[in-house]
């Protein structure tokens, strides 16, 4: 009898069961995850998920018995009362029960399970991605990063590679056959005592000695360790891609952005934020909200705070532009930015606005993007100050994109639409 | 069940192989030696040497999805199952079993680490004696399996599926691995004699000879010549010049429609044909499993109850081990009614476990009601050596046709309901009386017959040189059809496999008479 643990074993052996598994529910999977998105808080979307698909493409079918054709006998236990001739009526048609009944699950076509955070992730940003990487790279190579790079024979002592130097050492003393201390210790026994014997054998003890003498130049002439064994570990400076980013959420917040528009605002912002964390090491994100003065402020602030006052979009841009130059340098950060708004604006501040981007902050930024949230009831597609004015940048502006969102369930499509890969800005 | 133990026997003044519910490698080998005394020295039980493995709970539920067999090769439907036990036992739905056995030499045996140690003494004298005497001793598993190659034919079977992924894409070989397993049931040569076990070295060779004669044979030029010649020339029964009548030749009907597939179907790859084998030779070596759940379960049951009584005896367990061994023995050993919401259908370790303690008890105390019914085992006065008799020479149906007594039908109440799909009640048509003993025997030995409950399927034309259609014909019995839409779903991977129309008749098996057709045109 032999006893094997193999607890120890590597884990997850059926992990690539259960990407082929993913693979094939692929379809459903997706659908299950637009739904969640639909229905589920904003907060609980960076979870994990159990989603709920049905089984349609998941099915192994197999031959078969029809329990409704035909005639059959079978057996059960547990009689309590009943003689032969009785009558049973039959269960209604699905109800698992009898022999032949329990075999086929009624629930067979819906199937429940749990995908990990980063697989519902996965499944929910597949196929996008983030535009204008190619500048990002170029633009980033500024920040260095200190990498290994093997060892040198010379540097500050902190960074003494102290394996390899004893290596180093212990090869030269074996090459020169440096003698071992416990070698001397021992030959100085030996003539120790070859000089209390009586009478002293002064031919053995002048042996011996002249043996030490030569003992000890040696270890003297070969040193224990060398400046020749020395190795330092080295490190290079190597160039490397920022991966930190910062977003901005600007929000018009005057008294016409209902709760409910905000909501849909706040989707957004959340989805986006979801996804630069996917890209970036790191993402900051830099709250700005405007009436007609804009301020930068914590994110409880931005979604839930009352103001009232007017809107002039530009003044949230200006707090952007301040914010950037004081804390995000465009050389290290990538620069990402939202804006949403129900579309109003003072008229002659969009010229102001439009001047802005154009000239400085779309050319600091990866990407802007900006939501028009509105409610159904305003029409297909209600003119507004803002949308009008924007739409001149669209062309020249491969970095700008706008859309508009109606509905909680819109702002995923509207989301995918914007970062799939084959963006095309198309309007509308 | 209610036999009185003979409890009170000699208790001798040893020491406890453990005390409390920790476990450790000392004390499982301890376990181990105990029960092989028993079981070896005792019972003298012949037995493949055993592995015992400890795994995690995760690696069980792995276990679990890949249809029990360790180093499977991959496949969705088995992450499927793994998600979904995942689940439920996450969600303390379902609890795992306790074991898990692999009829192999050596004999593997699963331990899950978060058991105790009481029920790990359990395991080993279930899985370890109980089953491993079950693998190598019942004729069905002695004449099916091949104990000593199945886990360097899995090996081989994984590689070999890994490579056909690497080489062909994982998406072609999911279509084949999906087809073949919705045929698997129909994977098995059923008949004495037919059966091709599994030797690795043969199988090997074979694949690689396969392979071999593919890359001499390969020449660049037949890519220029027309696709018909590559239709006829692919299959060498095809160049014949054979009647529509070629039923003889293809050795119709056939009624594993794997082995027919692999050997006939006319468009499929080497490697296809490969991995249908693959699939058939896993039915193959489950076939047995099916049959013997009962006495597989009843034999392993019958002997940890022995073993762990006669260490209970011996002074090796204390009263409080015993105790939680007896309260997660009866909970297996459960059989709830019929309206009970926990049944789910006859409950093998119950039924299996009554009816070898019923053998038990009929030799060495029987009633004058088992002299009638049982007159050569009755009163023999040798238990042991009159189970493993059964053990070795029964299966399932004959198992419970042989030795299903009175008692235990009045123990478990049985009784028989005739249902007509007809009508809108079934109707009880026998019970546990002096008229109804020997049919509910008989009902239920049927019912544990797998040529009864596997629907009787045969390739019986197979049409090589004209429309290239196959016909598959359904016995049907007592006017029990197939379940349409999984017989259409099921019928569509036949003629993925097939690579033309497929038909499928119903035919009625008294009367001969077509009940329904199904037909599947291939889907592009």
């Amino acid at each position: 009898m032999q006893i094997v643990d193999r607890r120890r074993n590597p884990k997850s052996k059926s992990l690539g069961n259960r990407q082929r598994f993913l693979r094939r529910a692929k379809a459903e999977i997706k659908e299950a995850v637009r739904d969640a998105v639909k229905t589920r808080k904003v907060s609980d979307i960076d979870a994990g998920e159990e989603v709920k698909i049905s089984s349609k493409s998941l099915r192994e079918p197999t031959f078969s018995l029809d329990s409704k054709s035909g005639s059959r006998d079978f057996v059960l236990p547990g009689n309590t009362d009943m003689v032969v001739g009785d009558a049973i009526p039959k269960p209604p048609p699905g109800g698992g029960r009898g022999n032949k009944g329990s075999k086929e699950g009624t629930g067979e076509d819906d199937f429940v399970f749990a995908l990990t955070r980063e697989e519902f992730l996965d499944v929910f940003f597949e196929d996008l991605k983030l535009p204008n990487l190619v500048k990002t790279k170029l633009k980033s190579v500024k920040s260095t990063e200190l990498t290994r790079a093997g060892y040198a024979t010379d540097g500050p002592p902190s960074k003494l590679n102290q394996v390899r130097t004893m290596r180093n050492s212990l090869a030269r003393r074996i090459a020169l056959s440096r003698p071992s201390l416990a070698y001397l210790e021992k030959l100085e026994e030996e003539l120790a005592e070859a000089e209390a014997e009586t009478p002293v054998d002064e031919a053995k003890v002048e042996a011996l000695r002249q043996r030490h003498a030569r003992v000890v130049a040696l270890r003297k002439r070969v040193a224990y360790l060398d400046p020749l064994d020395l190795k330092f570990n080295r490190h290079e400076r190597v160039p490397k891609p920022s991966t930190q980013a910062v977003m901005f959420c600007l929000m018009d917040v005057s008294a016409s952005m209902t709760e409910r528009l905000k909501d849909l605002a706040k989707r957004f912002f959340i989805l986006l934020n979801m996804f630069l964390r996917r890209h970036y090491k790191e993402v900051q994100v830099v709250f700005i909200r405007h009436t007609n003065v804009a301020q930068e402020v914590d994110e409880e602030t931005f979604f839930t705070g009352r103001e009232t006052g007017g809107t002039v979009i530009s003044t949230a841009l200006i707090e952007m532009q301040r914010v950037i130059q004081e804390r995000y340098p465009e050389s290290d950060w990538n620069i990402y930015a939202a804006q949403a708004s129900d579309g109003h604006n003072f008229s002659d501040d969009m010229v102001e606005c439009i001047d802005m981007l154009q000239t400085s902050i779309l050319g600091q930024c990866q990407y802007f993007a900006y939501i028009e949230v509105g409610s159904i009831d305003d029409g297909p597609y209600p003119s507004s100050e803002v949308w009008d004015g924007y739409e001149q940048l669209l062309g020249e502006n491969p970095n700008f994109a706008m859309r508009r969102v109606a509905e909680p369930g819109d702002i995923y499509p509207v989301f995918r639409n914007l970062f799939s890969e084959e963006t095309k800005a198309k309007t509308g | 069940m209610q036999e009185t133990e003979n409890e009170s026997a000699a208790t001798v003044s040893t020491k406890p192989l453990f005390e409390g519910a920790d476990w450790n490698f000392d004390l499982v080998k301890k376990a181990y030696d105990a029960c092989e005394e028993i079981g070896v020295g005792e019972l003298e039980l012949d037995i493949y040497p055993n592995v015992i493995e400890v795994i995690t709970s995760e690696q069980m539920l792995d276990a679990y999805a890949s249809i029990g067999l360790p180093r499977m090769y991959r496949h969705w439907s088995f992450g499927k199952h793994f998600v979904r036990d995942e689940l439920h036992y996450r969600k303390g739905a379902r609890a795992l079993a306790y074991e898990l056995v692999i009829n192999s030499d050596p004999c593997i045996n699963y331990i899950m680490e978060e058991n105790s140690m009481t029920m790990h003494t359990l395991v080993l004298a279930h899985a370890a004696m109980g089953h491993n005497h079950f693998f190598k001793n019942n004729y069905l598993f002695q004449e099916w399996t091949r104990a000593d190659a199945i886990l360097d034919y899995l090996d081989f079977a994984k590689s070999y599926i890994a490579r056909c992924e690497e080489q062909h894409g994982a998406n072609a070989v999911e279509q084949v691995l999906d087809a073949a397993h919705a045929l698997m049931q129909q994977g098995i040569s059923r008949y004495p004699g037919a059966n091709r076990t599994v030797s690795l070295a043969r199988e090997r060779e074979r694949a690689r000879e396969r392979h071999l004669y593919e890359e001499q044979s390969f020449n660049d030029l037949w890519r220029t010549v027309p696709q018909m010649r590559q239709d006829n020339g692919e299959d060498g029964e095809a160049d014949k010049p054979a009647p529509s009548s070629n039923s003889s030749q293809l050795r119709l009907p056939e009624e594993n429609v794997l082995y027919f597939l692999e050997k006939t179907a006319p468009k499929l790859a080497d490697w296809e044909r490969e991995v249908l084998r693959i699939v058939r030779n896993l039915a193959t070596y489950f076939y047995p499993q099916r049959q013997t759940k009962v006495m597989n379960e009843g034999c392993a049951t019958w002997t940890h109850f022995h073993i762990l009584n006669r260490l209970y005896d011996k002074g090796l367990l204390t009263e409080g081990s015993m105790l939680e061994f007896l309260h997660s023995h009866s909970s297996v050993t459960m059989q709830p009614a019929w309206n009970d919401p926990r049944y789910s259908g006859m409950n093998p370790y119950a039924l299996g476990f009554a009816m070898m303690r019923d053998i038990e008890r009929m030799t060495t105390e029987p009633t004058s009601e088992d002299k009638d019914w049982f007159p050569d085992i009755a009163g023999n006065g040798d238990p042991v050596g009159t189970l493993k008799r059964v053990w070795a020479e029964f299966r399932d149906d004959s198992f419970i046709l042989q030795f299903l007594s009175p008692r235990v039908i009045r123990e478990f109440r049985l009784f028989g309901i005739h249902d007509e799909s007809q009508r809108p009640h079934v109707f009880v048509s026998k019970i546990h009386n002096e008229r109804g003993y020997r049919q509910v025997r008989q009902t239920l030995s049927e019912q544990y017959c797998v040529s009864t409950i596997d629907p009787d399927l045969q390739v019986v034309e197979a049409d090589l040189q004209g429309s290239r259609r196959l016909v598959v014909a359904h016995n049907v019995r007592n006017g029990v059809l197939l379940d349409r839409a999984n017989c259409e779903r099921t019928l569509y991977h036949l003629a993925r496999l097939w690579g033309y129309r497929v038909k499928l008749i119903e035919l009625d098996n008294e009367t001969g008479k077509v009940l329904k057709e199904h037909e599947n045109l291939r889907m592009p």
